[in-house]
């Protein structure tokens, strides 16, 4: 009976009618694509993208050179070198960071205790060069200057988690 | 008045010259366009957009990609054989486009109306195998080499029941002439009622006769690369495009005349029968291609060994079985043609 069952089956082609038909109601279905660079979908304000030195208010930088970021980050991309101004405020005089080794943890954002180093929302940052895909202070500061509104915003949505 | 100036002789070629342009465009216009429906298809059912970026639509995206291969450079690898790799994919094409002279669009409407047209066009689909062996041998490449071997003996295992069940619709037609066995169908039923078993042996049959998915094995990708036509680039590589997808047309333009009745209108009535033979002929063809694409959609690719076991252990003796019965049918009730 049991070879009877099969072999009705195998020759009603019941299995690919059935397979035919889902993909024929499929066919009918809208399509999910979003249509990338005109449409862009909902992002997290946890999202980790493209790294940002952040300033105080008064314009002045945030990070104190304390190596905590250089300490943890598991890919070591950053590389920091600190001075003592004359004020005695002590400052990164170099925060080198290699964007073609970091891995996107957003453990510098963690560790840092004056969020000064972010991940921020943007993941446009494609180069022609790898040579420009190494960021110096100069460059970290001025994406944090742009994005600032942004990531204040984010840091903000975020605080009630933490 | 034009015709009285010119030789007899030269007034028929250009004639026929002529016709022949006349199939060629539209079908190169029609293969470019089943590529993008058959992006557009296969899009919506992976719930994708397919192409709609060239033009509104995407409706240019088929010119775009013909022009991007014919601006191309032809790369002849070092260890190929230069000739034969540059007749296969033409040999591919040319055949793909010959068979059209004795497809009828509609009643008359024939380049060549000869009383064997279906041995011709069988001999023509066979002959396909080589534009694909040839390739794969000239190529110099392991894996065009196994792709053409795959294909050569999937198209040759497939033929032997697509004869059988051509021979099925023959012996109840009484004809070789593709143009009369639309016409048996017009006195009768189409055939796909009488035959329906055997217009499906048929349609698996063409996809794999034309190395179409699930049957692709020629050019299976994950493990052959990409087949036979590995090693072509550019207008070499749009070749075998363009003959494969024509050859597609050519068998949905098959199972049309054979068992879906060709020109006829599904009813001979008022609103049907307005629309002129050609546009039936066009809508049919169209309904059997979106079959091709939709399989591709929806099933993996076969087994080799698989492949084989449905040819020659399961197709082979059930069309042979259909045919006996067929002839038993119209013995015993007259029906035979040329007896009445």
């Amino acid at each position: 009976m049991a070879f009877l069952d099969r072999t009705a089956r195998a020759f009603l082609l019941t299995e690919l009618v059935q397979g035919l038909a889902l993909t024929f109601r499929y066919m009918f279905k809208p399509a999910v694509t979003t249509n990338y660079p005109y449409e862009k979908i909902p992002m997290s304000p946890r999202f980790r993208g493209e790294h940002a030195l952040r300033r105080y208010a008064n314009g002045e930088e945030r990070c104190i050179s304390c190596k905590l970021c250089e300490a943890i980050c598991p890919a070591q991309a950053i590389t920091i070198e600190g001075e003592v101004r004359p004020d005695g405020s002590r400052r990164a005089r170099r925060y080198d960071l290699d964007m073609t080794k970091c891995i996107y943890c957003g453990l510098c954002q963690e560790a840092c205790p004056v969020d000064a180093i972010v991940e921020g929302p943007n993941f446009e940052f494609a180069t022609e060069t790898r040579a420009e895909l190494m960021y110096n202070k100069q460059k970290l500061l001025a994406n944090g200057d742009r994005w600032e509104a942004e990531l204040a915003m984010r840091i903000a949505a975020d605080a009630p988690y933490r | 008045m034009l015709s009285g100036l010119m030789p007899p002789e030269l007034w028929r070629l250009i004639v026929i010259v002529l016709q022949i342009v006349a199939i060629v465009l539209p079908l190169l216009v029609a293969v470019a366009y089943l590529t993008y429906a058959e992006r557009k298809v296969i899009g919506a059912i992976q719930l994708r957009k397919g192409p709609n970026v060239v033009g509104p639509f995407g409706l240019l995206q088929p010119l775009a990609d013909g022009a991007k291969l014919f601006l191309k450079e032809t790369i002849f690898p070092s260890g190929a054989n230069k000739a034969v790799f540059v007749i296969a994919p033409m040999l591919t094409f040319i055949l793909a486009l010959i068979a059209w002279a004795v497809i009828p669009f509609d009643q008359g409407w024939v380049v060549a109306d000869i009383n064997v047209g279906v041995l011709y066009l069988f001999a023509i689909s066979s002959l396909g195998v080589y534009g694909i062996i040839m390739s794969g041998w000239a190529s110099n490449s392991k894996y065009a080499f196994l792709g053409g071997m795959r294909s050569a003996a999937q198209m040759v295992s497939y033929e032997v029941s697509m004869g059988l069940v051509i021979i099925s619709v023959l012996i109840t037609v009484g004809s070789l002439n593709l143009s009369d066995i639309v016409l048996k169908q017009k006195e009768t039923v189409w055939f796909i009622l009488p035959h329906f078993p055997m217009f499906i042996i048929f349609v698996v049959s063409i996809l794999a006769e034309t190395n179409r998915a699930p049957f692709d094995l020629a050019e299976s990708e994950s493990e052959l690369v990409a087949g036979y036509n590995v090693e072509y680039s550019a207008m070499t590589f749009a070749l075998f495009f363009l003959g494969e997808y024509a050859n597609m047309i050519l068998m949905s333009a098959m199972t049309t005349v054979l068992f879906l009745g060709g020109w006829l209108p599904p009813m001979d009535i008022a609103p049907f029968n307005w629309i002129p033979g050609i546009i039936w002929f066009a809508l049919k063809i169209c309904a059997v291609l979106f079959i091709f694409l939709w399989v591709r959609a929806t099933f993996p690719r076969y087994r080799y060994d698989q492949l084989m076991r449905l040819g020659w252990k399961i197709f082979l003796p059930f069309s042979l079985f259909w045919v006996v019965l067929t002839s038993g049918v119209l013995v015993a009730f007259g029906w035979l043609p040329g007896q009445g």
